[in-house]
């Protein structure tokens, strides 16, 4: 923290510069994917690509527009994050590898909607 | 322990002049604090529920049942624009808080007045979106693709309109109401709801549109 936050007016202000880098920032890493699918990419890297961009534009969000940091001012407000980040990983990552594993073990043939099918022929 | 603790920037109320502090001000300050960061524990909740809704989408999203494919119903360009559309809003709301803080009345109204008119171009167009793939025989009801689909980008829009809601609130405390410390506490936790969509909105164009169209 430097000496011009330290010592704050007592009308704090904001600065419009983060808000201007932010937009920017973002509107790069929207354009960036949505070009690359546009022009037609496909491809296990080009995905991991687009998921890339998605992430760091992510981070560029949440320091630029909601200015988190590592200051100890924001412990909290970092710590209700990570946590939900951890969970977030836990939900989405496992119900997609359970069902990837559920799908994958499978008979051969026996597809959701072939299942479904041979039920109600049975009926 | 003071009351500039966990300054997510946008919780720092604007010090009202010495004329209007009353009495229990001070407090007021501490409330502030204590309410943004409750407000932030609620949108991490909500987090979770759109993780389950993107973990419901993963699972689902390639279960086409022979209807249409994403490839097939996704028109990038419009979606480009939509995503366009709620990174300005939330670009317009950032200065909204600026002008908050320099105490600028009609700046404050200006902002949020435009962040509203982005918003509302937002749902507008999502809701066209949505129109148009029912009349293609594309419901939510034609897959379960599609029904998960629904269930995501519904929600979200659901919550932008909510937001949509509150701002028109927002804008006739803000004409009305003095700057002390309680409109500038509803207007930064709007700022955060408002934020968090568009962060949202970065995992469903990634994960739904461009996800959808490349395979």
């Amino acid at each position: 923290m430097n000496v011009s936050e330290t010592i704050r007016p007592t009308e704090p202000r904001a600065d419009v510069q983060p808000y201007v880098t932010g937009a920017l920032l973002a509107l790069a890493l929207t354009l960036a994917p949505f070009a690359m699918v546009m022009s037609g990419a496909s491809g296990a890297s080009e995905v991991a690509a687009i998921f890339g961009f998605a992430v760091i534009q992510i981070v560029v969000h949440l320091v630029f527009f909601f200015h988190l940091g590592r200051s100890p001012d924001q412990r909290w407000n970092l710590a209700a994050l990570v946590f939900t980040a951890l969970i977030i990983g836990i939900l989405v990552g496992g119900s997609y590898w359970v069902m990837h594993h559920l799908d994958h073990n499978m008979m051969p043939n026996m597809s959701m909607s072939d299942l479904i099918e041979s039920e109600l022929i049975k009926a | 322990m003071t009351t500039e603790l966990l300054t997510v920037d946008t919780i720092r109320p604007y010090a009202p002049p010495p004329q209007i502090v009353h009495a229990g001000a001070s407090e007021h300050r501490g409330g502030t604090v204590t309410t943004v960061l409750g407000f932030w524990i609620y949108l991490m909740s909500d987090c979770l529920l759109f993780a389950a809704l993107f973990a419901t989408y993963s699972v689902l999203g390639r279960e086409f049942a022979g209807g249409p494919t994403g490839k097939e119903l996704f028109d990038l360009s419009y979606v480009l624009l939509e995503t366009l559309c709620l990174l300005a809003s939330s670009f317009t709301y950032g200065m909204v808080i600026v002008a908050l803080k320099a105490g600028n009345r009609g700046r404050v109204l200006g902002f949020l007045l435009l962040t509203f008119v982005l918003g509302l171009g937002f749902v507008g167009m999502e809701l066209k979106e949505f129109a148009r793939m029912i009349g293609e025989g594309a419901g939510p009801g034609r897959s379960a693709f599609l029904s998960s689909f629904f269930t995501l980008v519904g929600t979200h829009g659901l919550h932008v309109t909510s937001g949509l809601i509150w701002m028109a609130v927002m804008m006739v405390q803000a004409s009305l109401r003095q700057f002390d410390t309680v409109l500038p506490t509803r207007l930064a936790c709007l700022s955060l709801f408002w934020h968090f969509l568009d962060i949202i909105w970065i995992g469903v164009f990634t994960i739904v549109y461009l996800t959808g169209a490349m395979s």
